[in-house]
């Protein structure tokens, strides 16, 4: 339970997915400008990553893996590894899934549906959410975690926007210079948000070392060792 | 008359109509990898390749592809390239392709490539839209670059893992910023740019922020 609860802290506020690797950042400088369409937007990237990460996970398992395709079709198929083709398939699976949650809102939570309006068809391209599924694969995410990554990441996205959407409406009463304003600013605030989420960076969620053994630990100083240009952040 | 059309296809992106810094497309997947000059050449170079024919694939068939399922099209062309990109860094440059891991594939989702492939691919033919991607490719290599080359000099005193400036705990003098090699710098750099770009080109400057 803790190793999940860890995986979760992880993916909220540690490996942020808008603050730490850059991603969704198209969407995420574009619709920050009020808050409410912020948390809108927030609330679907949560719904999306919540299904598409554990789906692409059980096609990743089930069809790509190598030897996955000896389950079904017999032991001929055993050496084949379609892992190759991980990529179109994650975003198939993203642009289906959002096309059938479309329907599916639009037909029993019509409320929901208006709400997130235009932004559902939008997510599709949100590097956020291929990312999600890319990070899973890099990972060697389970089922179960992978639906706490998806849960989590997402929200810690929709925590983000929404923290960046509610700064920008205060920004709009000070005096920027002028060559900054609009989009320059933005990515000054950006800067200094992703700056206060590096702090969490030095959290140590020693449980999960200790429930994963000692061969993580390991993995981890050499990685730092190997590439010390990289943000231990980003590689772990 | 063709000429110039082509030319400007090519040059408008660099300075004048910038992806990133004009545009804001295609920051997602790209700022995680300019802690290191030759990683974002890297990225640069496969942007440009992606992009490139992308663009021209998408146009050459832009009569034949019904309007309802554009997206989806656009994406399988667009996937298939990276794939092919992914699979080539992979064979040739495998240290280049693991410090990079998950942001080739985010190449897919980059909006630029989705952005030009629906903005100009759609509407003009093969030759033009293959010059005007490899023209906003360029114009998101030139910050690429710009922000990787300041990364690397600043955050460690290299340059394509050269050294340049010697660090003072190698006997040199240089004490290395080590805020460059966060996340946040990539950031303020980009601020930095456009707020360049922005008082040389003051029409640029958005009137209300």
């Amino acid at each position: 339970m803790n190793h999940y609860f860890n995986i979760f802290l992880n993916a909220v506020f540690i490996e942020n997915l808008a603050l730490a690797f850059f991603l969704g950042m198209c969407t995420f400088l574009a619709v920050s400008k009020d808050v409410k369409t912020a948390m809108g937007l927030g609330l679907a990237v949560i719904l999306i990553m919540g299904i598409t990460i554990p789906a692409n996970n059980l096609l990743l398992q089930y069809l790509l893996k190598e030897g996955a395709l000896a389950r079904w079709l017999g032991s001929d198929y055993s050496q084949v590894n379609l892992e190759f083709l991980s990529l179109i398939t994650f975003i198939g699976t993203i642009a289906a899934m959002v096309q059938i949650l479309e329907m599916a809102l639009d037909r029993f939570f019509p409320p929901l549906y208006n709400a997130l309006g235009i932004f559902l068809p939008l997510i599709t391209v949100n590097c956020a959410i291929l990312g999600g599924s890319l990070f899973m694969q890099e990972r060697d995410y389970n089922f179960v975690e992978s639906v706490v990554y998806g849960v989590g990441s997402g929200f810690g996205w929709a925590l983000a926007i929404a923290a960046l959407a509610g700064i920008r409406e205060k920004l709009k009463y000070s005096d920027v210079p002028d060559g900054l304003k609009g989009l320059g600013i933005t990515f000054m605030t950006v800067g200094l948000m992703s700056l206060a989420f590096m702090s969490f960076g030095g959290i140590d969620l020693s449980e999960e070392r200790a429930l994963t053994a000692e061969k993580p630990a390991i993995e981890k100083v050499d990685a730092q060792k190997d590439e010390p240009l990289i943000n231990t952040n980003e590689r772990k | 008359m063709a000429d110039t059309k082509q030319k400007e296809a090519l040059l408008n992106p660099l300075f004048n109509n910038n992806p990133i810094a004009l545009q804001v497309l295609g920051i997602c997947s790209a700022l995680a990898v300019t802690t290191k000059l030759e990683t974002s050449v890297i990225m640069a170079i496969s942007v440009i390749v992606v992009l490139g024919f992308s663009s021209a694939a998408v146009s050459a068939i832009r009569h034949y592809i019904p309007s309802s399922i554009r997206i989806i099209v656009q994406m399988t062309i667009i996937s298939s390239l990276v794939i092919v990109v992914d699979q080539f860094l992979q064979a040739f440059a495998p240290t280049a392709s693991k410090t990079m891991s998950v942001f080739v594939g985010l190449i897919i989702t980059n909006c630029i490539v989705m952005g030009r492939a629906e903005a100009f691919a759609m509407k003009n033919p093969p030759l033009i839209s293959a010059i005007d991607g490899v023209g906003t490719a360029l114009g998101y290599s030139l910050i690429l670059i710009i922000v990787g080359f300041f990364r690397e000099l600043l955050g460690s005193g290299k340059l394509f893992g050269f050294s340049i400036l010697p660090l003072l705990n190698e006997g040199g003098w240089y004490v290395p910023n080590g805020l460059m090699l966060l996340p946040p710098s990539a950031f303020f750099l980009i601020g930095l740019i456009i707020w360049a770009l922005r008082t040389w080109k003051p029409e640029q400057v958005e009137a209300n922020g």
